[in-house]
């Protein structure tokens, strides 16, 4: 099954001429402009482009982790944002933890949980009605399994960001977004974490939203979007 | 902690008891967080035990110390006492004036007392003082006070005895002493006492437990005899006055005041008085116990802030995996409650381990305590004051979360870079 192919299942994500301004004093900083963008179900995408070109901005938009100044967004066929109406905080929340995972540069891991407690943080929060996932799978599936009751300060670096990325998948997400993931790490673990996430998208149909640095980690992908200026430059 | 091994070996558990294992609460998680900066945890919740106890403490003394006037005051056996006007009853005092300025009224105020319908029974009382030069170095003054075997014993029911018991003959040279009177003077019963500047001797029947009323200071012995021998016959100093249950002792004591020559010793005034003396005192204590309430609470809202800003890019990522404002707000308060109820648990458990020595303490800051336990603590007032600290605690909780559920997830993934 070629990611590729997108199952027929259709459309995972969908922008319309999303557009991001800050306003910085008087200045007006356009992060990102007029980005139009459809993502596929199981598609795996890598954003690259200069540091400054607006990756994080466009893929927070894309996350629902902030609020577009115009455009419009399409989330599995939903609207969720249309023109300039924002949405709550709530809302946001809402479509979050129903749609996506996140992870970032840090893991924030809590010191005091233990690994598996970490992964089952989201659960204290929110637990999916249909089908949970069963985290020993998910820690066997990272080569955690072994790792459970280890605290993170135990951890190297790369076994962290596994077990951030566990945390992650516990509410079976259907986009994965992961900005500068390997950002903290060096060549050998960044290769371990691209081949978990590659190994998501194709045995799990998992859609992924990598942003990196790493032209190597870029190259996994089988679309790449190259920012400039907050536009898409091909 | 175990290891991975012991995780796997959870795998064989029934599934429902996995499903619970594989579950971590809100609580857990907040009780957690305390856990990472210990020092900090335990300093917050000592001072939060330190203002527990105080607060117990006082609550307890509040209690305790009416009771125990209460019933100091009921152990007097008499509502009303009656003395001649300018009459030290007081022991100390006689002892102060050496004895002199004693005043007495005639029995024939018995029958203007008894007219009245409040009354049940009196008991009438005579004073001396005796100086006695063989007590102590230079000599000493011992305090006689002669007393109705008919009538005193039952009125004070509640005095006990160490050694042997009251006198029955009301003309008997018998006395009973005070249990200081008796270390005092070293005697038992059955051993004699002196009076050398009148050539008298009693003999011991009785030495009284100690009660801590001023009864343990006193040499008591038959008013007749008393009388007799100091040449008073029809003269008593003082009369106890036992005033029937329902009755209105205000309105006896409005009429006892028409009597002439004699002076009103009402109980329930000599209550109010060293209750408004007391009161004075409460408003100090109080007063401290609300400051040490204000700097525990700004110490739990110091701490709880302090761990919130610390992890202010973790409650983003919280909420980035869906957690609700409600849901942090909730995390942060059970956190701030933790804090309460383990320091106002070990407050409660010091001041009951402590009560005693709070009761000494009290002791030496009040100008006058009765004999009773002064800290009245119990299981209900333990109850309410840890809800009060839970209140307190809730209530210092509520910026620290409020700030805590205000956290965008974005502020935690913008300020990555640092
Ligand atoms: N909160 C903000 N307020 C003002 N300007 C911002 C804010 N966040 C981002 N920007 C600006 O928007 C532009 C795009 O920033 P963004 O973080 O999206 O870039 P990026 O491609 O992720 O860069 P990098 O590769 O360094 O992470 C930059 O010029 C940045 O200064
Ligand atoms: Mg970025």
């Amino acid at each position: 099954m070629g990611p590729g192919q997108a199952k027929a299942n259709g459309i995972a994500l969908e922008a319309r001429d999303l557009r991001k301004v800050y306003h910085r004093g008087s200045e007006d900083i356009v992060a990102v402009d007029g980005v139009s963008l459809t993502i596929l179900r199981g598609e795996f995408i890598s954003f690259v482009g200069p540091s400054g070109s607006g990756k994080t901005t466009l893929i927070n938009l894309l996350g629902c982790l902030d609020n577009a100044t115009s455009g419009s967004l399409k989330i599995g066929g939903r609207t969720v944002f249309d023109g300039r109406k924002s949405l709550s905080e709530g809302e946001l929340t809402k479509i979050r933890r129903q749609v996506f995972g996140y992870i970032f540069q840090k893991f924030y891991l809590v010191p005091t949980l233990t690994v598996i407690e970490n992964v089952l943080l989201p659960y204290a929060f929110y637990k999916k009605a249909e089908a949970p996932a069963d985290p020993m799978d998910i820690l066997r599936f990272l080569g955690l399994d072994n790792r459970a009751s280890h605290r993170p300060s135990e951890l190297s670096g790369g076994e962290m960001q596994r077990v951030a990325i566990a945390r992650a998948l516990i509410n079976k997400p259907e986009i994965l977004l992961a900005d500068e993931p390997t950002g903290n790490l060096d060549t050998k673990r960044s290769e371990e974490i691209g081949g978990v996430l590659r190994r998501l998208n194709e045995s799990e149909g998992l859609t992924v939203l990598l942003v990196t640095h790493n032209p190597s980690l870029a190259r996994i992908a089988r679309r790449t979007v190259v920012l400039r200026d907050g536009k898409i430059a091909d | 902690m175990g290891t991975g091994s012991k995780f796997s070996g959870m795998w064989h558990l029934p599934f429902s008891l996995r499903e619970l294992m594989m579950k971590i609460s809100v609580y857990q998680v907040a009780y957690k967080n305390l856990l990472r900066k210990k020092t900090r945890t335990a300093l917050t919740i000592l001072g939060i035990g330190l203002s527990a106890w105080v607060l117990t403490s006082l609550f307890g003394f509040n209690r305790g110390y009416e009771s125990a006037l209460n019933k100091d005051i009921d152990n007097m056996g008499f509502q009303v006492l009656l003395t001649a006007k300018g009459c030290p009853y007081e022991a100390a005092t006689l002892m102060l004036k050496g004895g002199t300025g004693l005043r007495y009224m005639s029995e024939s105020v018995f029958a203007d007392i008894l007219k009245n319908e409040e009354v049940e029974q009196i008991t009438p009382m005579l004073m001396q003082a005796v100086f006695d030069p063989n007590k102590g170095e230079s000599g000493g003054i011992s305090a006689y006070l002669g007393i109705d075997p008919a009538t005193f014993p039952a009125m004070k029911s509640f005095l006990e005895f160490r050694q042997g018991g009251w006198f029955r003959d009301p003309e008997s040279r018998e006395a009973v002493m005070g249990y200081e009177a008796a270390e005092l003077e070293q005697r038992e019963v059955g051993d004699a006492i002196l009076i050398p500047e009148m050539n008298l001797e009693f003999t011991v029947v009785g030495v009284l437990a100690r009660s801590g009323t001023q009864d343990d200071g006193t040499i008591f012995v038959p008013i007749r005899t008393l009388q007799r021998d100091f040449g008073q016959e029809g003269n008593v100093t003082a009369v106890g006055i036992k005033v029937k249950k329902e009755a209105n002792i205000a309105l006896l004591e409005n009429k006892l005041y028409d009597l002439p020559d004699v002076q009103v010793v009402s109980m329930a005034q000599v209550k109010t008085t060293i209750m408004s003396l007391v009161s004075t005192a409460k408003v100090m204590v109080f007063s401290i116990a609300l400051i040490a309430i204000l700097i525990a609470m700004l110490g739990v809202i110091n701490t709880i802030l302090m761990s919130v800003f610390e992890r202010f890019q973790e409650i983003g990522i919280i909420k980035s995996m869906g957690a609700m404002p409600w849901d942090v707000f909730r995390m942060i308060w059970t956190e701030t409650v933790i804090l309460c109820l383990l320091g106002g648990g070990l407050g409660i458990a010091v001041s009951f381990g402590l009560a005693k020595a709070t009761d000494l303490l009290i002791r030496r800051l009040l100008p006058y305590t009765p004999t009773g336990s002064l800290v009245a603590i119990d299981g209900r007032l333990a109850l309410t004051t840890l809800g009060l600290i839970l209140v307190i605690g809730l209530l210092s909780g509520i910026y620290p979360a409020w700030r805590a559920a205000r956290v965008r997830p974005l502020e935690s993934i913008r300020s990555e870079g640092d």
